[in-house]
């Protein structure tokens, strides 16, 4: 699992209104929702982006409401994965359950600018900012069962499988 | 080893004999809830899954309440998902307008989430239950989808954050101000993860309804669900509403918490919660001279009986200031038809209020008052991002009914002792 693009940086507590804002969840189109992606932090968000980008932000990710919207909406837009000191707790299973890839790490925030392109490898857990000669930064572990989800490609596909065995 | 109540409920739902924190654990849910947001993606992934019947009839519920009565044709699309679901899987609680109220004030009301209780629901501030003494925890679509599928769901077993109340409060003081504090104590990723577990002198004396607020809000700083040890309160509350058996459970003594927080409670004043988040909290006479738009009172977190009695204390013989829109919304059918008949209904309207129909619409700037540029609103409410009642150059103060009410008559930000000395 590893993935490769423009860093666009966030700061601590982004809800998930500022992910995707209450008066978009007349609808759970993906395509619908990714238009808004943002808008009320950068209203130019989804224009500025580039498909395989990646959100890199700070403590407390998602926090708010338990909206699957929010990791709909970031995947639809095209990210391709979030890195951030710490997420929200029903973000962070919500990530795994729909199958946005998500990560933590302490240091990686503190060392990379918006703009910088890194390399994210979920396989050997580690950050590489391209261009700068620092050694590879930490990425926490992803846990054994939610890796079974990431596999499985989400929570319902894991439970079907465990059916039919 | 002795284990905390959080402990014991999640255990006994599973076929472990032990469990500590940290560990992932597979367990069988009481009660599975979607609303009209979040249900139809529930709804979509257990189709997809293969799912043809849920788990049990009577445990999965959907409460639209949130664009309800329908604000426009899409909410309207949402909202028929659930209700042609309902029908054909011959759902036993699912809420039309008229019988609807909000979701974590009609499930306890009607008794339909217990003590001992694992509840999850698809919607952050089920963590509400736990003022029952339940296990219950927001979740997102696809754990609901899964739940409604198998009757299970994943969790790691928090750790408990102890929270002892002391000394005794202040006149106006309420649950929604202790909760604020709390917030404002320890930030809004203060409990991430963590079970709080409510206790002390304070709580013992503590009235269902602000025990409901104050686990309702657990969610903002962060916690998988708040909780407190059942008692008489509790079970005078539950009698006569109770649809099923239920189970009482309390901490052990030598129970093991990852942190303790003691606070006396004796200095504190009614909280406001300024914009943008509810840990920005400070005490009402230290809010400056903040002139209003709006005030809100109701939602889940203080939309009950006790709340509109206390807001209608303070609204009788008054008015709402001039160009101060003042919005008043029972949480449930149950509450609103109480408050008619008490007379409370009667005395919002004198103060010029308007009254609704429960639904959790201005709350999340969905509709029922919705904040222009610019304007700012004092709200009942349990979150104050960025335009989340409106635009996004709006404010939302979180506080008390009763400091709401004061602040209607006011056309500023001020408890109801500043509007007795007025």
């Amino acid at each position: 699992m590893k993935f490769r693009g423009n860093v666009w940086k966030f700061g601590d507590n982004i809800d998930t209104d500022a992910i995707i804002p209450a008066r978009c969840l007349t609808t759970s189109d993906p395509e619908a929702l990714a238009c808004h992606c943002m808008e009320d932090i950068d209203s130019e968000f989804t224009n500025k982006i580039g498909r395989g980008d990646i959100i890199v932000a700070g403590e407390n990710f998602g926090c708010g409401s338990s909206r699957e919207h929010a990791p709909i909406a970031i995947k639809a837009a095209g990210i391709a994965c979030v890195v951030a000191k710490s997420f929200a707790r029903i973000f962070y299973r919500n990530a795994f359950n729909m199958g946005l890839p998500i990560f933590e790490s302490a240091d990686l925030w503190d060392r990379v600018s918006e703009g910088q392109q890194i390399e994210v490898d979920g396989d050997s857990g580690g950050v590489v900012i391209i261009g700068a000669d620092t050694p590879p930064l930490v990425i926490e572990p992803i846990p054994p069962f939610m890796q079974g989800l990431l596999r499985d490609g989400g929570l319902m596909r894991h439970i079907a499988l465990k059916r039919r065995t | 080893m002795g284990m905390t109540i959080t402990e014991k409920i999640l255990r006994d739902h599973t076929d472990l004999k032990e469990i500590h924190p940290g560990m992932l654990i597979n367990a069988k849910v009481d009660v599975a809830l979607g609303n009209d947001i979040t249900a139809p993606i529930a709804i979509e992934e257990f189709r997809k899954a293969g799912g043809d019947r849920v788990f049990d009839t009577s445990r999965v519920i959907l409460v639209p309440d949130h664009f309800t009565p329908n604000k426009d044709i899409d909410s309207a699309m949402q909202c028929k998902v659930l209700r042609d679901f309902a029908r054909e899987q011959d759902l036993k609680h699912c809420f039309e307008v008229g019988t609807v109220g909000i979701e974590h004030a009609l499930l306890p009301e009607q008794g339909l989430v217990l003590p001992g209780d694992l509840v999850i629901g698809a919607d952050s501030h089920t963590c509400t239950y736990g003022a029952l003494g339940a296990f219950a925890t927001g979740v997102g679509s696809t754990d609901l989808a899964a739940a409604m599928l198998t009757g299970e769901a994943w969790f790691k077993v928090p750790e408990t954050m102890k929270v002892v109340l002391h000394g005794s409060l202040k006149r106006w003081v309420s649950g929604k101000d202790l909760i604020l504090y709390i917030i404002g104590r320890i930030g809004v990723d203060g409990a991430r993860y963590k079970a709080m577990e409510f206790t002390g002198e304070v709580v013992a004396r503590l009235g269902m309804a602000d025990r409901l607020t104050m686990a309702n809000m657990v969610i903002e700083a962060g916690a998988k669900n708040g909780i407190f040890v059942p008692d008489e309160i509790t079970k005078t509350y539950v009698q006569g509403r109770a649809t099923r058996n239920w189970q009482l459970y309390d901490s052990d003594p030598d129970a093991v918490y990852g942190s303790t927080l003691e606070i006396d409670v004796s200095g504190i004043e009614p909280q406001i919660a300024f914009p943008h988040l509810p840990s920005n909290t400070r005490g009402v006479s230290e809010a400056g001279d903040i002139r209003i738009d709006q005030v809100v009172i109701g939602s889940c977190t203080n939309g009950r009986i006790e709340d509109l009695r206390i807001a209608a204390g303070i609204l009788k013989g008054r008015k709402a200031a001039p160009y101060v829109r003042l919005i008043v919304i029972p949480a449930t059918p149950q509450v609103y038809r109480m408050a008619l008949r008490e007379g409370l209904i009667e005395i919002f309207l004198d103060a010029g209020a308007a009254v609704s129909t429960p639904t959790c619409g201005p709350c999340l700037g969905g509709h029922m008052g919705v904040l222009a540029k610019g304007e700012r609103a004092v709200s009942t409410t349990n979150r104050n991002f960025v335009g989340r009642m409106g635009h996004k150059e709006s404010e939302v103060y979180l506080a008390s009914p009763a400091v709401a009410a004061a602040s209607a008559v006011l056309a500023r930000i001020a408890g109801p002792d500043a509007l007795e000395a007025s």
